[in-house]
Parts: C-alpha cells; structure tokens; sequence
C-alpha cells in the first residue's frame, strides 16, 4: 500500500516539525519490526550454537537414558510420526469433508449452519490444554478409557487441529469463483460430479496448505500430550496403537526440566531436530500457497 | 459441534462433582491454593494473579511492537519487503511453544539476572521472562491479523487524506488505525487470549508456586501450568486432585472463550464495512 501520490512531496510544505516527527515514526517502526526479527534470531541461533555438538546420529538412533551424554531421541521421533500418521488419517478426511459441505451443500442462512460456524471459529482459538482435559476425560480415561496410548494422544491432536483444517479448506473452496461450479452445472453435472472434479481440484493447493500448517502444528505441540501422560520414560518404539510412546516436544519438556546441563544441551540438539521439521514444513506449506495462488 | 459440547460435558460434570466438595466462594476468593497437599485449599485466586501478571507483560510487549510492526508492513514498507517479511512471520508463527520455554528458562531469565537494575535479582524461574517471550511468541500473530485489517482499508480513504496535505505519519494513526481498529482489537484480543491459555512456556520458565503476588521478578504458577503441573503428577480418576484439573480448566475455557467471542464480532464488524 505505498502507492499513496507521493506524500513526501507534501511533507516539504508542511515545515520542519512534521518531517521529524515522521522521520522519527519511521524509525520507531522499522525498529519494532527489527527487534521481533531479532529475537527470533536469538531464539533459533542460541538453540543452534548449544545443541550443536550434541547433533549427529547418535542423538538421532540412541533411545532415551538417564546419561545425558547417551540420551537420544529414536522413540520421541517415532512416537511422532505415529502421532503424525494418525492426525492424517483422522482430521484431514473429515476436516476436508465437513468444509465442503459448508460451503458446496450446507444453507448459510438456517440458525445451525451458522451457530456451526461460530461454534468452529471458537474451536480454533481454544487453548490447547483444554484439549487435553477433552481427550483425558473421554478418550485416556472416561468413556473409550484407552489409556495414555498413542491413539488418544493422535486422536487428541487431530479434535486440536480440526477446526485448522476446516477453516483453511473452506478458504480455499471458497476463493474458487463460483462460476467454475455453475459451468459445470450448466454442462449437466451433478452437484457431487461438479465439486469432485472442478473445485476440489482447484482448491488442493489450498487445502495442501493447511493441511501442512495443521500437522506441523500437531507435531509442535506439547501441552495436551503432557496431560494425558506421555511423559514417561519409553525406550522402545510404538509398536501399534495401543502401544505407549513419547513425542519429541515431551522429550524436549523431560529434559529442560532436569537440573543437569548436560540434558539441557541434548533438549538443544533436539530443539535443532523439532525446528528444523516444523519450519521446514510451514516453509514448503506457505511457498506453495504462492506457487499455486491462482488469479480468476 | 460433537467437539464443543464434548468439551463443555467433559469440563462441567467434574467440576460439578469438585464444587460439591469445595464451596465456589471458596474457590473464587481464596487466596490459597495447594490442592494436592494433605491440607488442602482451593482458592484460585493466586493462579488467577500468575495468569493476569505474566499476560499482562506479554501485552505490554506485544501491542505496540505489533501495531508498529503491522504499521510498518502495510503503510510504509515496500512490496518487495512486505513479500519477505510477511511469509517469515508466518513462519516463525508455527514455532513449537517448548521452543519459547527454553529461550526463556536459558536465556532471557540469565540475561535478566546478569543486567537486574534493583536489588533482588529475578529467581530461575520467574514470571517476567516468561512474559517477555510470550510477547514475542505472540507477535507475529498480533501484526499479521492488524495488517490484514489494515491493508483492507480502502486506497481511496489513504489518497484523500494525502491530498489534504497529511503526511504519512497523519495519514498511518489518524486515518488507517482509525479504520482498521477493530480488525486490529480483534487481533490484541486473539493474541492475549492465546497467551491466557499458553502452558509450556510458563510451565518451563514461571515455575509451580503458586503465588499471590504482582512482583515479576518471582517464581508464579498459572492456570495452565497448575493443569499441566498436575497432569504429569498423574492423578488417579475421581480424586479430588483429578477434578481440580477441570474446575481450572473450566475456568481457562470460560475466559479465553469470551475473549474469542468478542473478537469474533470485531472481525465480523468490520468486515461488514468494507466489502
């Protein structure tokens, strides 16, 4: 937006008291926007520098031990990617399906359509551990009493990510002209036949995006596992879904939390591992929302 | 939907059961809380002041560094800079919350200890570090959405305004924030209810005494990291430990989900304007 007609020019009319003031403005900005840069900097440089040393395969193929110089992170990894697998299978199907039907099939204008969109916006912005209370109470214990296995911990994640999924699949759904979906009405296609094969394929990009942003959120978060009892100490990898496990932002948690520097430089390390998968993947969600963004 | 009401049964039947055993007055005015001890006392009063004193210090940070920022990228910088610092924001919006913790606990709460102006250095764990980096971790969020309702605001209202003589300065707080501003109270609101309700950094870097105090420099425990806390102590099912856990939580989801309401309507309001 700084195509405004040159209010520069006009400054020089209006005397030396609104230059400074806008000159000093301009200064408070660019600093505001370089201190968060900053800090962010510091954040990912300070886990780099220390964790360093402790990154090669050992910290990868070791299982945790209670020597810090020993101590790996094989069973958070695969604990992960079990958890990882089961969001996919779970809150990606039905997050895509019900945003659809919002917005190819539902009537916007009956009270439950509606109350449904509040109710999910609301969703997204609940904290996480609060999610954790729902999945210890119906999922780990109450009803299903699964116990802290790594079903409940996925089946946790994917309600946690649901609402990410349906909000940005609905996004995208929506951004297809509805032009393309009358097109294919008018040639006879049925509502299904028109939405399958016209504006779900323009939307994948889209839905790829926050289906990415959704997992790599899963895999960060930590709180709600915690609650359910993920903190264990686990030195074998899942084996099915009934089995326990650990996670790597829980691994990371357990060794912050010893009073030996030693485990602080292995939590580095595996800070290392966890922001390198995370932002790698956000990267790649948000290059291809640019790469795929189509102009109608 | 099946989620929500999930959530609202599965915080409200416990609680129910927890403040039958525990008057709500009790509850709600006490000023002590040490649930799982032999002597008991159940007043959230002091988790409730951990929440408010280190959401406050991430507001504090966060609000005008947001606004600046949110500023900066939609009035001031050009293209080119908006298209990287834009998807950089994003990116660093999707960094895992034990990430932030640690920076905390490693490295603001030294950094703090080492340049402590007054008399009593900070503990290890205290609420002002916690708070600080919370700010930050709510940053991009926070400049993101302002931006978007600031960059909503109409070409033409910007060229009037030039027009008139203002500068770029006048044109940036008297017509743009105007504007925009609820679409950007909308995003001061999204951002402290997310704080509200964050639990690592403050379950690493705040420490697990609760602690009725506002002096930063101290170790608190909030909401969240008292259920977080508890969590890990493994409470066996329908001990009073175990239904504290939801009464808490019933009272995280009550706050943040007003403050989600009220920010829901903002954006909707404002959307109505423009488009």
């Amino acid at each position: 937006m700084s195509t405004v007609a040159s209010p520069d020019l006009l400054t020089g009319q209006r005397g030396w008291w609104h230059r400074t003031r806008d000159g000093l403005f301009r200064v408070a900005i660019m600093g505001s926007v370089v201190l968060g840069l900053v800090v962010l900097v510091a954040l990912i440089a300070q886990s780099l520098v220390k964790g360093w040393p402790r990154l090669g395969l050992d910290l990868l193929t070791h299982f945790p031990s209670s020597f810090p110089d020993r101590a790996g992170i094989q069973s958070a990894i695969f604990g992960t990617l079990w958890l990882v697998a089961i969001v996919f299978v779970t809150a990606i199907p039905i997050g895509v399906g019900a945003a659809i039907y919002l917005e190819e099939y539902a009537d916007t204008n009956t009270w439950y359509n509606r109350l449904i969109d509040v109710v999910i916006q609301n969703l997204a912005a609940v904290p996480s551990i609060v999610y954790g209370i729902l999945g210890l109470a119906f999922l780990s214990r109450g009803f299903l009493h699964l116990g802290p296995v790594v079903l409940t911990g996925g089946l946790t994640l994917s309600l946690l990510v649901l609402p990410v999924v349906i909000i940005a699949s609905r996004e995208a759904i929506r951004a297809v002209p509805s032009s393309i979906l009358d097109g294919a009405l008018a040639l006879g296609a049925t509502q299904w036949q028109a939405v399958s094969r016209q504006v779900l394929p323009a939307a994948i990009p889209g839905i790829a995006t926050g289906a990415i942003l959704a997992v790599s959120r899963a895999i960060g978060e930590a709180a709600p596992l915690l609650l359910l009892g993920a903190l264990q100490f686990i030195t074998f990898n899942p084996t099915g879904l009934d089995s326990s496990f650990t996670a790597l932002p829980i691994q990371i948690f357990n060794w912050i939390s010893r009073p030996q520097e030693g485990f602080h430089i292995a939590a580095a390390a595996a800070i290392i591992v966890l922001l390198g998968i995370t932002l790698l993947m956000n990267g790649v969600a948000i290059w291809l929302r640019k790469r795929f963004q189509q102009q109608w | 939907m099946v989620v929500t009401t999930g959530i609202v049964v599965a915080l409200l039947v416990p609680s129910i059961e927890f403040f039958q055993a525990v008057s709500p007055v009790e509850f709600l005015t006490g000023t002590l809380w040490s649930p799982l001890f032999k002597n008991a006392h159940f007043g959230v009063l002091p988790l409730l002041s951990g929440t408010l004193v280190v959401t406050l210090i991430a507001a504090v940070v966060c609000l005008p560094l947001g606004l600046c920022a949110a500023i900066n990228l939609s009035e001031y910088a050009t293209a080119r800079t908006r298209a990287v610092i834009k998807p950089i924001l994003e990116v660093l919006a999707g960094i895992p919350t034990v990430v932030y913790g640690f920076f905390a606990l490693t490295f603001v709460t030294p950094l703090l200890q080492r340049n402590w102006p007054f008399d009593t250095p900070p503990q290890v764990f205290n609420a002002l570090s916690a708070g600080l980096v919370m700010g930050f971790m709510i940053l991009p969020t926070v400049a993101s959405i302002s931006e978007d309702a600031m960059y909503a605001v109409p070409q033409s209202l910007r060229a009037g305004a030039a027009a008139l003589g203002a500068t770029r300065f006048e044109i940036s707080t008297r017509v743009v924030v105007p504007a925009a501003l609820s679409g950007i109270i909308a995003a001061f609101v999204l951002g402290i209810s997310r704080a509200i309700g964050e639990t690592m950094i403050v379950l690493i870097a705040a420490g697990g005494t609760p602690n009725l105090t506002l002096n930063p420099a101290e170790s608190m425990q909030t909401m969240t990291a008292f259920i977080g806390a508890a969590g890990l102590g493994d409470q066996p099912t329908g001990s009073i430990g175990y239904k504290t856990i939801f009464a808490v939580g019933l009272t995280l989801f009550a706050m943040t989900l007003v403050m989600n309401i009220i920010s829901i309507r903002l954006v909707r309001r404002y959307r109505e304007i423009y488009d």
